[in-house]
């Protein structure tokens, strides 16, 4: 029934009927136990009063006088009493219309033939309580007893409506107290259920947007609670966090893997290229040792020695050769770049912060560490807003060397990143287009790593190299 | 005279407790004093009236006292019995009585005086049942009926009905399935009215009076036939009373038409007044009651026959 109805709904609706239910079988307990009750106190009143008259009657019996008996009873109010004698007969009653003198209570409906039924199988001289819920009366039958003999019974009649009052009133103030607490009740139940069900409402929403929306788009806070929904939130925040790390891992490994298809594909073709190429160099310099050339072929001879050593220009390029000997990197190095990068700093007014922490020579060839460092700080440079702020700063950490840089200006779309270190990406104008190219061959080579970050309008460059791998 | 001052006494005063102490003085100390004549009268009443009404038997007393000059108690008991048996031991002096003892004890009893309802010194017996009863035309149709008498030493509540069913050649003793005594004739009204007896009899004069003071009781019953006349209750003094107590007694009841206060009180007892009367008045009665007797000795003396032939 419940399975179609909101949470949101479903908790204080249930709030309720478990209130109502709870105060209906209280209700029902409380009744019952009245009802006991003042059957109970009915009985001993009775016989409190039946004792007495009981008493009074005896005399009245042995006389045989119906009408001091008559008189004992008359005022009894809604209240039936019937005196009956040793043979079951109706001595007198107070309501003599209706139990007329002498008749038998048999005769007058099975409810009385019941009730002589019950006093005749009564022996013993102790009154008793007589009812059922089809009669019209309750009845308590009391022994008139003289001289330790029995010598009649007085039946005392309660109309059956008598608890009705009682039984009323308990009903009334169960219900009134149980439309108390409902009413204070149901907000707190509506609060609860708000509380319980809120956060699985919001993470439902979340968890419908996976799929149709970038997981990176898809933000969900945690709530900071201990209990199951606390625990279920948390549990969709790291699978979110995963699923995140997932994607973002499969992008590194996509980018990398085609990163390194190129480069493979670059030094093929550079090998290939630079075989015949070099043929060709070779074919023209033994040209020109056979003696001077007239002007016009001389003249075509430096235009194909110019074009050819411009391709061979390009596919060194292409083909980075980190592994060139030179001294260790020093200090000093890192400065040297500097001095070099500080001129286009300043013809852009550009703020350089160089935080240089090295103290001591590492053991990493200062070539290549220079050439990415260099092209880093240029790349920052050109990308800096005019007059913004360039960050380098260079350490060694954990066995690695740090090189961040950063620079103000126009965030990189996550999809621009991810072509960032591809050749001829971002052929700016005065650029070779291979400047990051050959940074990420040349880190690739270290065996280090590469992270780029952009974001809010600042883009920071992260390179690691191992300092142990390069020993 | 010390009673004349009390009486003064009580008229004049603002408080109750005064009259009353005077009073008692009077009849105490003083009145004892001065011989027989101030001793109190003591005067038995039995339900032949509504003497349930404690109002009328005051201003009875109240004017009594002041006609007889002397204190009077009336002395009150549930049975016709216990006030005959006062008077024949002279604790009493006088008593309202019924007939029927009056009869009975004819040689002990003198007449002081008999009432007069409706201008006659009689009365009669009615026969009544619950007025949902529309069907009973005769007592002889209440057979094995419940039935209230009102005394056995009443004429009208016992002595008539007995007599009637006698009459019928039916036993009055086991005629009905079963009888009982109210002891008055209000509480036999009252026992027809509420359906304790499917009939009763009941002395006419207290059923009329009943009818003016309460009709809402009398609206309950229904007169199923009147009897003939009797002689009507009347006051008795034993016979042993000195003449001129008896006359001075006698001569105050025959007055009251005579004084307002007295006429007032005859209203309030629904009589016209009171004359000496005499025993023929009770002819009706002695006759029944040798009937009865006769009948009963009949009975007994068949009784016997039957026996002895077994």
């Amino acid at each position: 029934m419940f399975g179609k109805i909101s949470l949101r709904y479903e908790v204080p609706i249930s709030l309720s009927l478990a209130i109502l239910l709870t105060s209906l079988v209280i209700g029902s307990v409380l009744i019952w136990r009245s009802y006991d009750e003042v059957r109970n106190d009915l009985f001993r009143s009775s016989v409190e009063i039946g004792t007495v008259l009981t008493r009074t009657l005896a005399e009245a019996l042995q006389h045989d006088d119906v009408w001091q008996a008559y008189q004992i009873l008359r005022s009894a109010g809604f209240k039936l009493y019937i005196v009956l004698d040793d043979q079951h007969r109706i001595f007198v009653s107070n309501k003599p219309t209706q139990f007329s003198m002498l008749s038998e209570l048999r005769t007058l409906g099975p409810e009385f033939s019941a009730l002589q039924a019950k006093i005749e199988n009564h022996t013993s001289l102790t009154p008793f309580l007589h009812e059922r819920s089809e009669d019209e009366w309750l009845y308590v039958v009391m022994p008139i007893v003289d001289d330790g003999i029995q010598i009649a019974h007085l039946v005392i009649g309660y109309p059956r409506t008598i608890y009705w009052p009682h039984l009323l009133n308990i009903a009334k103030r169960v219900g009134l107290t149980s439309l108390f607490v409902i009413l204070f009740l149901v907000p707190v139940g509506w609060w609860v259920g708000k509380r319980t069900v809120d956060p699985l409402v919001q993470l439902s929403q979340v968890m419908s947007q996976v799929g149709s929306k970038q997981l990176d788009d898809i933000i969900y806070q945690p709530l900071d609670r201990d209990d199951e929904i606390g625990r279920l939130g948390q549990s969709f925040d790291a699978m979110i966090k995963e699923l995140k790390e997932k994607q973002n891992l499969e992008g590194q490994v996509i980018v990398s893997e085609r990163l390194a298809a190129i480069g493979r594909l670059a030094a093929g073709v550079a090998h290939e290229i630079n075989n015949p190429l070099g043929g060709m160099m070779n074919a023209i310099s033994t040209h020109r040792r056979f003696g001077p050339l007239d002007p016009a072929t001389e003249k075509t001879m430096i235009l194909l020695e110019r074009g050819l050593k411009h391709i061979h220009e390009t596919v060194s390029a292409l083909l980075v050769e980190a592994r060139q000997e030179s001294h260790d990197l020093t200090p000093e190095d890192i400065d040297d770049v500097r001095v070099l990068v500080q001129s286009d700093a300043q013809k852009k007014g550009l703020q350089l912060v160089w935080d240089n922490r090295l103290d001591k020579p590492l053991s990493l060839p200062s070539t290549p560490v220079r050439q990415v460092l260099m092209n880093l700080s240029l790349n920052a440079v050109q990308a800096a807003e005019q007059a913004g702020q360039v960050t380098l700063s260079v350490a060694r950490v954990d066995g690695l060397l740090e090189i961040c840089v950063s620079n103000d200006g126009v965030t990189v779309s996550n999809e621009e990143i991810g072509r960032l270190f591809e050749p001829f990406a971002h052929n700016r104008p005065g650029g070779t287009g291979l400047g990051l190219w050959i940074t990420y061959q040349i880190v690739q080579q270290f065996g280090g790593d590469i992270y780029v970050h952009s974001e809010h309008g600042t883009t920071s460059f992260k390179v690691h190299l191992p300092l142990e791998a390069a020993a | 005279m010390v009673q004349k001052g009390a009486v003064d006494a009580m008229v004049d005063s603002r408080f109750l407790l005064i009259p009353l102490l005077s009073l008692l003085l009077a009849v105490g100390t003083p009145a004892a004093a001065e011989g027989e004549q101030t001793e109190t009268l003591r005067i038995g009443l039995t339900p032949v009236f509504l003497d349930n009404k404690l109002s009328i038997l005051r201003t009875w007393q109240r004017y009594l006292e002041k006609h007889l000059e002397r204190p009077v108690e009336f002395v009150q008991r549930p049975t016709y019995r216990e006030i005959t048996d006062l008077l024949l031991a002279g604790d009493i002096q006088s008593a309202w009585i019924c007939g029927f003892p009056f009869v009975r004890y004819a040689r002990q009893l003198q007449l002081l005086a008999v009432p007069l309802y409706r201008g006659q010194p009689l009365y009669r017996s009615y026969l009544i049942v619950p007025a949902s009863d529309a069907s009973t035309r005769n007592i002889s149709d209440l057979q094995h009926k419940v039935f209230a008498y009102s005394d056995p030493d009443s004429n009208s509540g016992y002595l008539v009905p007995r007599v009637r069913l006698r009459r019928l050649g039916y036993n009055p003793d086991t005629f009905f399935s079963r009888t009982f005594f109210a002891w008055a004739h209000y509480d036999v009204v009252m026992a027809v009215a509420e359906g304790v007896a499917q009939g009763g009899a009941v002395d006419g004069y207290v059923w009329d009076t009943l009818r003016q003071m309460h009709p809402e009781i009398t609206q309950r019953t229904r007169i199923v036939n009147r009897s003939r006349t009797f002689g009507f209750p009347p006051l008795v003094v034993h016979s042993s009373l000195p003449e001129e107590e008896v006359g001075l007694l006698r001569h105050v009841m025959l007055k009251m038409t005579e004084e307002p206060d007295g006429i007032a009180l005859l209203r309030q007892l629904n009589l016209d007044g009171f004359i000496t009367g005499n025993t023929e008045l009770y002819e009706g009665i002695r006759k029944n009651v040798l009937y009865m007797n006769r009948a009963e000795l009949n009975v007994w003396q068949n009784q016997l026959t039957v026996r002895g032939t077994d």
